[in-house]
């Protein structure tokens, strides 16, 4: 098997997918000839030509709106938001439109897409370049949310995305893109949607984590095991619909948990796989559950400083998970 | 490309409807559909002033422009965008009176919706027609999108999106249009405007006379046309299509017409609207109007009218006793297709 970035993966991905079926498309902001503002298209406006890798008008209610007609109309697009941050202009179109088509026509109706948006910081992204939407599209009853933390899960969580009959938002983080190399399968490996995965085995206690927060979890649980603490990595990769078995499983194995994201804390993703804890695996608890998140403003500053006191990294995951351990 | 707005003028003579290349039978129909789509509606606001179902939003008044720019589609294989009040527009794509009483009641059986949507907002995959929500002018984007999927197929199909007045504010609006305009898709908008959305009138929603005027700022034609004249509506329709179909691109419609009802059952439009306006615009009915034309065409006789109010009439009692016994959704059918594959949390 190959090593391979991130970005890498997702661009074979989308190539492979567009190769193997005639309906799949591209569409958005510089995704043509410029090959993605990340190159994550690079390459495919030439080889599958202008009718497939759209180049949109710089209007992200248009792109989305746009594959949702198309959709309707026997297509898979692949709508590309340029920055997660960008998204809000089409939240309409994704929340009252693309979330609904198949319940408000009681499945008559159903939208093949994915909406792909890069996201997540660490990257000096400031406010606009840098958020994580995880949370509030999590909330939509008809979306599925996909954030993938390796190459290997990127591509074929792709895979499964484009291959999907319902909406699919599909995080890239943008960290991730160059950061992390990894191997991935040839062949046409397709990962489950809906599937966690665990990444490490250990007995002490949890960290659960997606994006990438599952980076810095796996150099923790390096950290520990040089203490004698046994950490076990739950990588969520898929966020909703959210692997309620897997994080059951992990919770009652260990009895200590602590969920990361890079999120906001309020009403976060951490909140739900608490509460999922909570009403499933009470009893095996040992330790009030933790999460490490961003804290409570509206975004991630430009700063350096204030850039690295909003995020969580390492260290403070470490730090955190001593004090897990030593409850 | 510089383009100016089109207005379309009534042609006279009794034959009108022949040298557009409608059969006698063809302009009947028209017709016979118009006057069904009002009879159906007339028959849910009486339902509803009656306590039986909570809610009616009405196509009175709009049939024309309706059924007269369907008509120059081909149901099933071309695509209609329509907003909530084109009761007439469906009816022409193959949607019958009782799937509109089945919305009405919100009925399990409902085509549309299963009971889920408030009446007016409408949906069939089989018969081409978009399912709608109930925020305006994002259908005009699916349009463009339906219709981009026709040009990478190469199919022929032609998308009608349809849209009120109001709906013309919106940003979505403006994007469709310019996607539309810069891809050259096969896609005709056509606005009803009505003067009102809501209570506010046209003067308080633009700036200019004209909505058509804003197509040459996408590059393609704009058509002013009465909407109370079917066949100048299926006229300019046709023309459209046939632009469209031959890869020219985009037209953009704006038939003049007028709501002859409230807003909705929940509206008192006398809170903005003058009775003597409501008046004189009830005289130019486009049912009434074509009617009178179809008779002193000799195509519409005494006879034939019986006929045509029987079959209409006929529908909407069946219709109606049918949907109203018709069962409701069971609460288990809360939790289906959340996902094509059902639900998951």
């Amino acid at each position: 098997m190959a090593q391979k970035t991130v970005i890498e993966a997702i661009r074979e991905g989308m190539d492979e997918e567009m190769a193997r079926d005639p309906s799949v498309f591209l569409i958005g902001e510089d995704v043509g000839q410029r090959g993605g503002v990340f190159l994550a298209s690079d390459g495919l406006y030439k080889k599958y030509g202008e009718l497939r890798v759209i180049d949109s008008p710089l209007a992200e209610s248009c792109i989305v709106g746009v594959a949702i007609g198309a959709a309707v109309n026997g297509m898979r697009p692949i709508a590309e938001i340029q920055f997660a941050d960008f998204i809000a202009p089409a939240m309409n179109q994704i929340i009252e439109e693309a979330a609904r088509f198949c319940y408000r026509t009681a499945g008559d109706f159903s939208l093949p897409m994915v909406i792909r948006a890069p996201w997540g910081g660490g990257v000096h992204g400031a406010l606009y370049h840098s958020q994580s939407i995880e949370a509030t599209f999590a909330h939509i009853p008809g979306l599925k949310v996909v954030a993938p933390g390796t190459p290997a899960d990127a591509k074929g969580l792709l895979k499964a995305a484009v291959r999907d009959p319902d909406p699919v938002l599909f995080l890239e983080h943008k960290r991730t893109y160059r950061l992390v190399k990894g191997e991935v399968p040839g062949g046409d490996a397709v990962v489950p949607i809906g599937k966690a995965e665990v990444k490490r085995e250990g007995t002490d206690l949890s960290l659960i984590a997606y994006g990438l927060m599952l980076t810095y979890c796996l150099e923790v649980a390096e950290k520990l095991a040089a203490e004698d603490i046994s950490a076990e990595v739950l990588d969520l990769r898929t966020i909703k619909p959210i692997d309620q078995a897997a994080i059951v499983a992990t919770a009652k194995k260990t009895g200590k948990v602590l969920v990361v994201h890079e999120d906001t804390r309020f009403a976060g993703i951490a909140a739900e796989v608490m509460a999922i804890i909570m009403e499933q695996a009470f009893d095996a608890l040992d330790a009030p559950l933790m999460r490490l998140t961003a804290p409570d403003v509206p975004a991630m500053p430009f700063n350096h400083v204030l850039e690295q006191a909003f995020m969580p990294n390492a260290d403070r995951i470490l730090h955190k998970a001593k004090e897990l351990a030593a409850y | 490309m510089a383009t100016k707005t089109r207005e379309v003028e009534a042609k006279g003579g009794q034959s009108r409807h022949r040298s557009l290349g409608l059969s006698d039978d063809q302009a009947l129909r028209i017709y016979e559909v118009m006057r069904l789509a009002r009879a159906v509606d007339e028959r849910m606001w009486l339902i509803n002033r009656q306590g039986r179902a909570p809610f009616v939003i009405s196509c009175q008044g709009q049939e024309g422009a309706q059924v007269g720019s369907a008509a120059a589609l081909r149901p099933g294989q071309d695509w209609v965008a329509p907003y909530y009040r084109d009761a007439g527009v469906i009816l022409w794509f193959g949607m019958t009176a009782k799937d509109q009483m089945l919305s009405f009641f919100a009925r399990r059986e409902d085509p549309n919706s299963g009971g889920r949507q408030m009446p007016g907002h409408f949906g069939s995959r089989r018969l081409h027609i978009l399912t709608g929500g109930s925020p305006v002018a994002t259908q005009l984007l699916h349009a463009a999108g339906i219709a981009l999927a026709s040009k990478q197929r190469k199919e022929d199909a032609v998308t009608a999106a349809y849209f009120g007045e109001g709906a013309a504010s919106q940003g979505d609006c403006h994007e469709a249009m310019n996607f539309a305009g810069i891809h050259k898709l096969a896609v005709i908008f056509v606005c009803e405007n009505n003067g009102y959305a809501i209570s506010v009138p046209q003067s308080r929603q633009m700036a200019i006379p004209n909505l058509a005027d804003r197509a040459a700022g996408y590059g393609f034609p704009g058509v002013v046309v009465d909407g109370n004249d079917v066949l100048a509506c299926y006229e300019v329709t046709r023309h459209a299509v046939e632009r469209a179909r031959r890869g020219e691109g985009a037209t953009l419609i704006e038939a003049k017409t007028y709501r002859f009802t409230a807003h909705s059952s929940d509206d008192d439009d006398k809170r903005y609207r003058q009775a003597e306006e409501v008046a004189t615009w009830r005289q130019k009915d486009p049912i009434q109007r074509y009617a009178k034309y179809l008779r002193e065409s000799a195509t519409l006789t005494d006879p034939v009218e019986k006929d045509i109010t029987e079959r209409v009439d006929q529908q909407v009692d069946e219709a109606t006793e049918y949907a109203e016994q018709a069962p409701d959704p069971t609460p288990d059918d809360l939790m289906t297709f959340v996902y094509k594959q059902g639900t998951v949390s």
